[in-house]
């Protein structure tokens, strides 16, 4: 648990000694303040009648920030630590491979949600400055925070899970970008059509990220959907912990 | 489980796709020894090393360290273990104090005790002046004495460092060495080189790796008496080649011999002597008996170099 522990700080703060991580933390600044000044448009002209988060992930920058931040985040995560070779320094300590395996998506995550802080002050700028035009309800804010940080998680998982795979970090980022575009991709087809009956439009609209994140950001918390992303989180990292037990298979 | 035998490797083998690596290799190193690997590049030395750290797994055989099997008892194994890899990988970006006291937190120090330990071997190795310098800004020799160091941290029973001196300088090299010396009073050592000299200074005992195998198991002075048959004298006379020819013949010492035109008058005479006796006295009586010139005579030790060279082309012999 000590070394556990040691090593997600360790994870943490190596993204703040490098300048990729102030990088990452500028990009998603800029593309969320972009999201807030539309918003904020939004509001200054015709009424509507969705919850301000409903409005703000409408915007789609909030899906650049996921695919675009979560491979820079990951891509260090194992290619890094293998093209070095710390990798055989770490794995020849008595750590477990499950915690090496936990306490680098932890790492990633947190820096993930650290990237995201700034953010948490747009309800309280709203509230002050735009007092009665548009009411901020606790609910929906807090059901869209456990929504970033569901599609966070599973994000970093299988950045995790792409990093394990190779020693090249450029080949790790873009692995995690072209699968998670293609993940976002496939709910993006329900959108395009609109869904006529069948089993193949339920399922398409089953495995939308858009609509699950519409969902969090109505206030609504639909345990389908949390059980979807903490599945799919589980298991990326499960395979993760395969591609780091395969060294050991005879 | 014994408790003398701090490894006990018993018929290894590793097969990456298409290549083996290690083959049938068996071989104990008791408690407080300090054993060397020695092998040109490619001998199977760092992937015996990797298997014993448990970091990969043998295709077949079994390996112990201190009782423990390295493959079901892996963490048990690690915690008695201090691993330096191949080029000595350090996290570039954290200083030296920084990294040496995460190694140890990872390696399951805590408190009081990690502090204690990381000041210890930061003084032992002289590192005290560096320890707030990022590794990455650290000369080469700094660095290995932090990878050193890390591998000490824990104050693991066997300590296993591949190939601790390339690429230092000779200054550095007799540094690295002498702390390598000073490990084996407390600690069992296992250590790889390709460079000869190196183990003979600093190991008890030589395991001559080729091919995966191991061609040879003992102490320097050992390996230097079992090639004590080939010994040769090299004798440099001016005198008629046939008076040359029936001296050495009738010489009963003599097991074998050469003669060869050297410049001018000179003939460059190879011996054998039975059973690795010195001649050169003899010799010197027989020159000045006889009223000839002497130029040369030496007696040819074998380096490790030459054993090294002897039995891997025997090995290569025996293979065509």
């Amino acid at each position: 648990m000590y070394a556990f522990l040691t090593l997600t700080r360790r994870e943490l703060t190596a993204h703040f000694v490098s300048l990729t991580g102030y990088v990452v933390i500028a990009g998603v600044q800029l593309l969320l303040g972009q999201s807030f000044w539309t918003l904020l448009d939004a509001l200054n002209g015709k009424p509507f009648d969705m919850p301000v988060t409903e409005k703000f992930f409408d915007t789609g920058f909030f899906w650049l920030v996921l695919l675009l931040v979560a491979p820079l985040i990951t891509m260090r995560s194992y290619a890094q630590e293998r093209a070095s070779g710390t990798f055989e320094t770490l794995m020849t300590t008595p750590i477990g491979e499950v915690q090496v395996v936990l306490a680098k998506f932890c790492g990633a995550l947190a820096f993930f949600l650290i990237a995201w802080l700034p953010a948490a002050a747009y309800p309280f700028l709203l509230r002050h400055y735009a007092e009665g035009m548009a009411p901020v309800d606790a609910g929906p804010v807090a059901a869209t925070l456990l929504g970033i940080a569901l599609l966070g998680g599973f994000y970093m998982a299988l950045g995790c899970f792409a990093s394990s795979l190779t020693r090249s970090q450029i080949v790790a980022a873009m692995t995690t970008f072209a699968l998670g575009l293609g993940l976002f991709l496939l709910g993006y087809l329900s959108q395009l059509r609109p869904p006529e009956p069948g089993w193949q439009a339920q399922l398409l609209t089953h495995l939308s990220m858009l609509e699950h994140m519409r969902d969090f950001s109505r206030g609504v918390v639909d345990t389908r959907h949390v059980f979807f992303y903490l599945s799919l989180t589980a298991f990326f990292l499960f395979l993760t912990l395969r591609v780091l037990e395969s060294r050991r298979w005879k | 489980m014994s408790a003398e035998h701090m490894i006990e490797v018993e018929n290894l083998t590793k097969r990456y796709a298409g290549r083996t690596a290690v083959e049938g290799l068996s071989f104990t190193v008791s408690r407080g020894e300090i054993v060397g690997f020695l092998g040109p590049n490619g001998a199977g030395k760092s992937t015996t090393m990797r298997i014993l750290s448990g970091y990969l797994a043998a295709s077949s055989g079994t390996a112990r360290v201190g009782g423990f099997d390295v493959l079901t008892q892996s963490e048990e194994v690690r915690r008695r273990i201090g691993y330096m890899p191949e080029n000595n990988p350090l996290h570039e970006d954290m200083r030296v104090r920084e990294y040496l006291k995460f190694r140890a937190r990872l390696k399951g120090l805590s408190g009081a005790r990690c502090r204690d330990r990381v000041d210890t071997v930061l003084g032992q190795f002289g590192l005290d002046e560096v320890s707030n310098k990022l590794i990455t800004h650290l000369s080469k020799g700094f660095r290995q004495r932090v990878g050193i160091a890390d591998a000490l941290v824990h104050e693991p029973e066997l300590i296993i460092l591949d190939e601790p001196t390339i690429g230092l300088d000779p200054h550095q090299i007799r540094t690295v060495r002498q702390l390598i010396k000073d490990l084996g009073r407390k600690h069992t050592v296992l250590i790889s080189s390709h460079i000869l000299p190196e183990v003979e200074v600093t190991c008890s005992r030589i395991l001559i790796l080729h091919e995966g195998r191991i061609l040879a198991a003992d102490t320097p002075d050992d390996l230097q008496q079992r090639m004590a048959g080939r010994t040769q004298i090299i004798a440099e006379i001016a005198a008629p080649e046939p008076d040359l020819r029936h001296c050495w013949e009738a010489m009963a010492e003599v097991e074998q011999f050469d003669v060869s035109a050297a410049e001018g008058e000179f003939y460059r005479c190879a011996l054998t002597p039975r059973a690795g006796m010195d001649l050169r006295p003899q010799i010197y009586e027989l020159v000045k008996e006889r009223g000839w010139r002497l130029r040369e005579l030496t007696r040819s030790r074998h380096t490790l170099e030459d054993i090294f060279v002897h039995v891997t082309s025997r090995d290569r012999e025996e293979e065509n």
